[in-house]
This record gives C-alpha cells, sequence and structure tokens, in this order.
C-alpha cells in the first residue's frame, strides 16, 4: 500500500496547471507530489507579468496559494533547484538532499534568448521573465531616461510597455525588417509601427547590434553594424526564448538539434518514467511558446498518468490575439498564406492604422489563417471559420469590411459545431456549455463558474455570451430581461426611461411604460429609481407604497415582526458619549443588543410603534439612519490606519468616514459595502468589499467589486496611487455607473462579471472614460450628494409620516399578542415557534 | 346567517394608506385592510397574521397584480396571497382569512363573524 513518487520540476504556469489537474484525478491518492521550483515564489501568471509595474503584486498574480498546495498535500520546495537527474537509480539530487520518484515531470519552461554580443553582461543589461527581472528593471529605471527593448516581436512589445510605464523614453531594436515578424506581415507590421509610433515608442528595425560599450550621454552605447548608434541607460533583451533543457542533456535524454525534450503524444521523453510538458517540451519539431498549448499538454499528461490510452496531445493551435502598448494585434494558423495555393484578401486603411489579411484555400472555401492589426473585433469570427473550417460565405471579404461597407454580422453561435472551442484557455468547447447548460445553469455566471471558460484570459468573453444566449434561447428559457409581467424593459432600460422623460411617479411610469397595478418585483425597483434620480423622501406619499416593509418602516423586520435598528457609525468611529447612548436606549426598550460585522451596533425587538419614539431620542444624540435596511450603501469599515498603527501610512478612519458621509443613503441595486485599509495587511477586509480601497505610500489604491456572502469573490485591483480626489472621482464614476446600468438585485459583482468585456471594459468607461459620460456620472453623484437628508429625521418631525408606525389603528395601546419574550445570556429575545 | 354577524367600524378613511395596507384589530383578531385606488372594489380585508412564520405582518406587504389577481406579498418570506379569496398563489393549500368590507359615508366597516373565535397564531 506504500505510495508511489510524482516529482515535478518547475512551478510556471503550466506546472502548476498539470498540478491542478492531477490533484483533481483519480491517480492522486497514489501519488506523494513533490515540487521543486527555481524562483522563490509560487507559480504565477507570467502572461500578465508587465502588470507588476502597473501595481500588481505578486500575490495578484499568483496561480494558487500556499494553502492549497498543502490542502491537497502536495510538498512545495521553492528556491531548490534540481542539480541532476540519475535514470537508473530513479533520483533527482538538489542541493538539499537526494529524492527517489516513481514518476518525474519536467516542466522547466525556457529562458530568454540572449544574443551573443560583447557587453552583454553590463550590470544595465536584462532579461524579461521573472518577477526578479522585473525588480532588477525597476531599480535601474529609477534614475534612467531610456530604455531599449532587442526584439520587436510580442513580449519585447510588453517589455517596451513596461518601460514606458516606468517613465522611460522607449526604443524597440529590431533586427528583422519588421515588427512582430513571426506573426505579421510587412503591410502589418508596417501598421503596426506606425501605431506604435504615434505612442512615442521609437522603433528601428533591420538593426544588428555588435557591440555594447559606454556612453557618453547615457549609460551604454549600442553600436549597429550598419555604423550607426543608440545611447540608453539600460537594455532589455527579449530576443526570443529557448527551452531550458540542461537536466535533460545531461541526463542523456533525447533532445532536438536546436534544444527542446523530444516527447511523443503522450508526453513522455525517451525514458518511460520521464515526462515533460509546456516550453521545455519539443513535439514533432515543434516548440509551443504559448501557454495555451502547455496547458493542453499538461491536461494530457495527467489523463496519461490516470491510464487513459486515449489520451494524447496532438498539436496546438498558435493563433493568437492581443493588446500591445494598446494597440490589438491577432495572428491566426497560417498568416502568412504558406499552405500551396493560398490565395489573400486584404483590408488596408493607412488613415485610421487597421490591416487585416485573410489567408483562404486554393478553391476560396475555407480560411487558413489571418492577420489583424488595430481592430481585433473581426477575430472571434474569423478564428471560428478557420479553426472549425466552416465554409467561408459567398462574398469571404465581407468577413474583414468595416461594418458600414457592408461587413457580414458576427458569425452567429448557431454556426458553430459543438466541438468549437470556445474558451482555449481552459478548453471549454460549444459542447461543454450547452452541457453545463443541460445540468441547470441559466445564466452567464453560473455557467463561467461551471465550465470556468472565460475564466483565463477573458478573451471570448463576447463569443462566450453569444452562444449561451443563443443555447438559451434554443432551449426555450426565455434570455427576456423584462423585469416582471408589468415592464417590459430591464432594469436599466427603465433607469433610462424615468431620467430622460422626467418620471417622477410609479404610477405615471407604469402607465405610460407599463401594464396592471404593479408588484413585488417591479415596485420595489422603480421605488429605486426614483430615489437614485430624483432623491425624494422614501415616504412621500406616492413612494410608500413601493417600498418594501424594511424601507417603509426603515427598520429590518426579523421573523417575529418586530424590527431591529441600525444607527450610522461613519468608518466605525464613535465617541463614549454616543456609546453610552446607545447602551441607554437599548436599555429602556430592553432591545437585544449586537455588534455587527460593519462595525456597527444593531438593536432588536423594537415594535412598529417603538420605532420613531427610538429615533427621536437616538436623532437627538446626534445619530443619522444607517440605511441598514436598504439597498444602498451599507458601512464603509475602517482600520485605525496611520493616527494610531506603527504600520499604516494613510489616515483611513478620516477617508472612511468621509466616503461613509459622502454615499450614505444613495440607493442601488443591491447593497453596497465598502472599507479603507490604512495600510497593505489590509485589517479592514477591504478586497471583500463592493468597493475596497487600501492606503500605500503614494496615495490610495482602488479594488472594486468584491463580496462575501454566499459566492464570495475578491475584488480585482482597479487602479494605483490615486490622490484623495481621484480616488472620490473614481468611486463616484464606478457607483454611478453601477446604479444606471445594473440588474435588480444585482451585486457590483455579478454586474461586472456580466458587463461584456468585463473588469477592462469597466476601465475604460472609468478610467479612460471610453463613453463620454465621465463628468455626467461625476454631476449626477454630486447632486445626490447634496440633496441627502437622514430619512429618520424628516419622519419623526412629520405627524402625517408618524401614523404609518401605528401597529392597530384602532388599538394604539394593544401589544402584539404574538410577540412573546423570553431570556438567554442576559438578554430579551423572541419565544421561538411552539406550533 | 345575517343576524349572526355584525359590521364594525375599524377606522377611517384618512386611516387607510393608498395602494397599500393597514393592521386594525378586530374581535377576530388583527385584520389587515388594504385601499388599492385604482380597483374596483378598493378595499380589501384579509387576515394580518402571516400563516408561513406566525407574524402578524401581511398589511405591511407590497400590494399589486399578478395577471390580473389583486395581491399582497408577505414582507417575510415574500409569498403572494390573493385579497379577494386569501388563497396563496405559490401554495393553494394555505388560505388567509378573508373579511367583507365596505366604505359607510368616512368610516370603514368589517363584516366580523358574532360567533367569538378564539384566535390562535398560527
Amino acid at each position: 500500500m506504500s505510495k508511489k513518487t510524482l516529482i515535478v520540476i518547475g512551478n510556471g504556469m503550466v506546472g502548476h496547471h498539470f498540478l491542478e489537474q492531477f490533484a483533481a484525478s483519480p491517480a492522486a491518492t497514489e501519488y506523494d507530489v513533490l515540487v521543486f521550483g527555481e524562483e522563490k515564489q509560487l507559480a504565477y501568471d507570467r502572461v500578465h507579468l508587465s502588470e507588476y509595474f502597473s501595481g500588481s503584486t505578486h500575490a495578484d498574480l499568483a496561480m494558487g496559494t500556499a494553502d492549497w498546495y498543502t490542502d491537497h498535500h502536495i510538498t512545495l520546495k521553492l528556491g531548490e533547484p534540481v542539480l541532476t537527474i540519475d535514470r537508473d537509480g530513479k533520483t533527482v539530487t538538489t542541493p538539499a538532499g537526494q529524492y527517489p520518484y516513481d514518476e518525474l515531470v519536467l516542466a522547466t519552461g525556457s529562458y530568454p534568448f540572449v544574443p551573443p554580443i560583447e557587453g552583454n553582461d553590463n550590470e544595465h543589461c536584462f532579461v524579461y521573465r521573472t518577477l526578479d527581472d522585473l525588480d532588477a528593471i525597476r531599480a535601474s529605471a529609477s534614475n534612467a531616461k531610456t530604455g531599449v527593448v532587442v526584439g520587436g516581436g510580442l513580449l519585447g512589445l510588453e517589455a517596451a510597455n513596461a518601460l514606458k510605464s516606468l517613465g522611460l523614453e522607449a526604443h524597440v531594436v529590431e533586427f528583422a525588417p519588421r515588427l512582430m515578424p513571426v506573426q505579421l506581415d510587412a503591410d502589418g507590421g508596417a501598421v503596426l509601427r506606425g501605431k506604435i509610433e504615434e505612442l512615442g515608442v521609437r522603433v528601428h528595425t533591420e538593426k544588428a547590434t555588435t557591440a555594447i560599450v559606454d556612453g557618453e550621454t547615457a549609460r551604454l552605447r549600442m553600436n549597429f553594424s550598419d555604423g550607426e548608434f543608440l545611447e540608453t541607460d539600460l537594455i532589455v533583451f527579449s530576443a526570443g526564448i529557448r527551452p531550458q533543457d540542461t537536466l535533460a542533456r545531461e541526463s542523456e535524454l533525447e533532445v532536438g538539434e536546436r534544444g527542446g525534450i523530444v516527447v511523443n503524444n503522450q508526453c513522455t521523453t525517451s525514458d518511460p518514467h520521464i515526462h515533460a510538458i509546456g516550453e521545455c517540451a519539443l513535439w514533432n519539431q515543434r516548440i509551443f511558446g504559448l501557454v495555451a498549448p502547455g496547458y493542453t499538454m499538461a491536461r494530457t499528461l495527467s489523463a496519461v498518468l490516470n491510464g487513459d490510452g486515449d489520451a494524447a496531445f496532438t498539436g496546438a493551435d498558435m493563433s493568437t490575439k492581443l493588446k500591445l502598448l494598446g494597440v490589438d494585434v491577432g495572428s491566426i494558423g497560417d498568416a502568412h498564406g504558406q499552405t500551396a495555393g493560398a490565395r489573400n484578401i486584404r483590408y488596408n486603411d493607412e488613415q485610421a492604422g487597421h490591416y487585416r489579411r485573410m489567408v483562404v484555400s486554393s478553391d476560396g472555401k475555407k480560411l487558413l489563417g489571418a492577420i489583424l492589426v488595430g481592430d481585433n473585433s473581426y477575430y472571434d469570427t474569423l478564428l471560428q471559420y478557420a479553426l472549425n473550417g466552416i465554409d467561408l460565405p459567398e462574398s469571404a471579404e465581407s468577413l474583414i469590411l468595416p461594418e458600414s461597407q457592408g461587413g457580414a454580422p458576427a458569425l452567429g453561435a448557431d454556426a458553430l459545431p459543438d466541438t468549437a472551442s470556445i474558451c482555449s484557455c481552459h478548453n471549454v468547447t460549444k459542447g461543454d456549455i450547452c452541457g453545463a447548460i443541460d445540468a441547470g445553469c441559466s445564466d452567464l455566471g453560473g455557467i463561467k463558474a461551471e465550465t470556468k471558460a472565460s475564466t483565463g484570459c477573458g478573451g471570448c468573453a463576447a463569443l462566450l455570451k453569444n452562444v449561451v444566449d443563443s443555447e438559451l434561447e434554443k432551449r426555450g428559457v426565455e434570455v427576456s430581461k423584462d423585469i416582471c409581467e408589468h415592464f417590459p424593459y430591464s432594469r436599466q432600460e427603465l433607469f433610462h426611461l424615468v431620467k430622460v422623460n422626467g418620471i417622477r411617479t410609479f404610477r405615471t411610469l407604469i402607465s405610460q411604460y407599463g401594464k396592471g397595478h404593479g408588484c413585488d418585483i417591479c415596485k420595489p425597483t422603480v421605488g429605486s429609481i426614483l430615489a437614485t434620480c430624483w432623491n425624494e423622501h422614501i415616504l412621500a406619499t406616492d413612494h410608500v407604497p413601493l417600498q418594501d416593509t424594511n424601507d417603509t418602516f426603515m427598520a429590518n423586520m426579523q421573523k417575529n415582526g418586530t424590527y431591529s435598528i441600525v444607527p450610522r457609525i461613519p468608518g466605525g468611529e464613535i465617541t463614549p458619549d454616543k456609546l453610552i447612548v446607545l447602551g441607554q436606549v437599548a436599555k429602556e426598550y430592553d432591545l437585544y443588543t449586537k455588534i455587527t460585522g460593519g462595525q456597527r451596533v444593531d438593536l432588536f425587538g423594537a415594535t412598529l410603534s417603538q420605532l420613531p419614539e427610538i429615533w427621536e431620542k437616538l436623532i437627538a444624540a446626534g445619530f443619522e439612519t444607517g440605511h441598514a435596511y436598504g439597498k444602498s450603501l451599507r458601512t464603509v469599515k475602517s482600520c485605525v490606519g496611520s493616527t494610531w498603527c506603527r504600520y499604516g501610512v494613510q489616515d483611513s478612519v478620516g477617508m472612511a468616514i468621509f466616503l461613509e458621509n459622502r454615499y450614505k443613503g444613495l440607493r442601488a441595486p443591491h447593497k453596497v459595502k465598502m472599507a479603507v485599509s490604512g495600510c497593505t495587511r489590509e485589517c479592514a477586509e477591504a478586497q471583500s468589499k463592493d468597493i475596497g480601497v487600501i492606503a500605500t505610500e503614494n496615495g490610495w489604491n482602488l479594488y472594486v467589486c468584491g463580496n462575501g456572502g454566499m459566492r464570495p469573490r475578491h475584488a480585482d485591483l482597479f487602479v494605483t496611487d490615486l490622490s484623495d480626489e481621484e480616488l472620490i472621482r473614481t468611486i463616484d464614476r464606478v457607483l454611478m455607473f453601477y446604479v444606471r446600468t445594473a440588474d435588480r438585485l444585482q451585486r457590483t459583482s455579478v454586474w461586472m462579471e456580466n458587463l461584456e468585456g468585463g473588469l477592462d471594459y469597466l476601465k475604460e468607461v472609468v478610467l479612460e472614460d471610453s463613453l463620454g459620460i465621465g463628468a455626467e456620472l461625476e454631476e449626477h453623484m454630486e447632486g445626490l450628494v447634496g440633496t441627502y437628508q437622514c430619512e429618520w429625521k424628516t419622519a419623526v418631525e412629520d405627524p402625517e409620516k408618524r401614523k404609518r408606525f401605528r401597529e392597530f389603528v384602532n388599538a394604539p395601546e394593544k401589544a402584539d399578542p404574538v410577540q412573546q419574550w423570553t431570556t438567554e445570556r442576559d438578554q430579551r429575545r423572541p419565544v421561538l415557534e411552539s406550533a | 346567517m345575517k343576524a349572526r354577524t355584525r359590521w364594525d367600524v375599524v377606522c377611517m378613511v384618512e386611516d387607510l394608506v393608498p395602494e397599500s395596507g393597514i393592521a386594525v384589530w378586530t374581535e377576530d383578531g388583527p385584520v389587515a385592510v388594504f385601499y388599492l385606488p385604482h380597483r374596483l372594489p378598493a378595499l380589501f380585508a384579509v387576515s394580518h397574521t402571516d400563516p408561513f412564520s406566525g407574524a402578524n405582518v401581511l398589511a405591511r406587504g407590497i400590494t399589486g397584480d399578478l395577471k390580473g389577481e389583486p395581491v399582497v406579498a408577505s414582507p417575510l418570506y415574500k409569498q403572494h396571497f390573493s385579497l379577494r379569496t386569501g388563497i396563496c398563489l405559490e401554495d393553494e393549500s394555505v388560505r388567509l382569512k378573508t373579511y367583507p368590507v365596505l366604505l359607510d359615508g368616512n368610516r370603514i366597516r368589517l363584516e366580523i363573524p358574532a360567533t367569538q373565535q378564539q384566535t390562535q397564531a398560527a
């Protein structure tokens, strides 16, 4: 019964993906798993490496957590490189010792190729591969003016973007006559070059560097073979990758002529107990330098180790779609038209900087490949034609013409076969999505959670939505966004109708745009919209019948018909005097008292008729309503921050109080919670809130769309190092855009996941003002802030509104007979139902 | 039969809240009176006790109509009850007691069964 040992060398993206697959498979119980990583960090997302410069931390980029490894009984040895493999004795040796294995997986990845140029070992020459590399580049850039990237490929342009974001004047030096020579042709490369130069990156093509020497005006000088030179403060080499096959070579496994560990379709090397996956593996004379094929190898190998005789890696699609320095670039299949007889269709708009090329088969029926620069909206459709061998339409050129010139609409989801790959990161096909729908998933969020589709790079989001909508429709599931039988509109559409037509009552809205008399779905929804648009008192005569009971009586109904009361305690800061008042009021009315998770105090057991009296007392002591009953801002939690804490770098309590006072009373599609932490230790748990703010040395990092509750979600980092003013303006926009466009009872997380384009789209709208509505959103918020009133203060001062708080209108003294009480842990609580 | 019932005044017109309910105390226990000014008849009276929770809360529910039927939604667990028949739309085996109601001048009268009933919660 003793277990076998599986050793994995390398803890990169592919190695980690393999472990995820393997840990979830039956064979996991048969093996002790040991992982060796050369880097000190856990596997992280190298694809998004440059985000490290725009504020992401290792934790943001990490693929898994140490806990995940512990939970799955995987022993992780980071910073412990494997030195040798003894194939006969089946052991590996590290500086710390010798470990026996039964099966060995090489996931060693690749290393950056540094051209053999004299002077390339200068201390200001770098490669662009690991977080350590990036730290070194950042340090060197801190007192530099210019930076050069050697290599104009995909990763080189990423690196150029990184140098630019570090504030350097960035240059790209490419040996070939054009940028991205692997993916693009001459015209495409020229268009890309134009766009990138517009952004301030200098491009030098057909330049071979012969030597790197000391500079005169900068640290270094690069001498080129044509006699010219370029001065720069630092150099980043990004001239391609080479498979990391040293261990394999030294242990005499079969390797390729130009490197790479030779594997068969089962990802097994020339030794049956040693396997290789990812960029270190050479399959069919090919190295795959993208993450998706590596993942496919990882899945194949996991299946092989589970005894699946059919599992085989049979090559992978190398199509890519990316945004480089903000410019769309796409390359599909046989982009260079190398297939015999292939013909081309080209569209080139030099004015707009758009280039598109289709490579079609000699009979013109199939799409073999394509190149896109400037606009990737054509990518998904073209990729599906190419991957699935779908017959091209009569006038195939329409697929790359602008829509205004008769371009064809996107390929309908219906036309795709079940085998069509929708999400290549997680290998989800249209058939998988249909399966999830048949198993009961009925919305985009559910399908994402179930299949993982669109949770990798997110590039397939729009396509996924099309497939899901079309399949739901086919199954007769109404994808109608109508909120209920009374209004044939979504919440967002209703909001628009109310706002644009200046509608101020439910009655007007339903008579003009709906039918019937409304219900408990549409009435509170419209009540909330009216509150957001006009900010009238929710107990104004026209609005009373729209509110849920909690809003009507401005307290939270409990199971026996009594209410709980939560006064606002902004930021969780309260004076002793106010705290004493809470105690006195609770004592006088015998209210059960509990501290909430949002740093407030909840008082339970008040009857309807007691509410106004209690609030009179609370208001006299300076309290305001806490809106715990509303779909609105609840609390802004905070840690104590720089005022007291020896780690705090900003005044988090002050900011929390400011935010809470600014957004209190804002009516939203669902409750909204916020938190402000004074440093990265994150004691306020801001990353579990709709709006989370974390102090940095330079200002504030903003996180959005997190929540706790039934389906917890970590908030996403939205933007970093904001000043106070920038922070508030950004939150204004995010919140107002949410309030205007979310569905009823949709938390910010689900709202954002369902936005076409997700987080990136939200960033475009809020940070780049892509819809041109930024100023309007801010103005709207400013108006709401200016018209805030404490609903309870207004209510207790108005005898008409107070009339609503009579338990029985004809028997003011009558106590509700079902409200029976007992005592537990020295406090009053309801007698639980006996009948 | 008529002789065994009586029409009690339970409140005045100004106590009513348009499109919503109020609670009154009767000899038959707590009753919710709803005023839906855009319907005919406009007045409805049903038991104030929510049969699913036992709490006296139905007058505080949201009113409306579902497929034309006037309803109130329980503020606790959101079941809908017909204001005409008292039947629960989600579970037809559950039915609220209903009371005839009329407007007499500016007084609201309910027809309460004369036989004194002991009210039991739930």
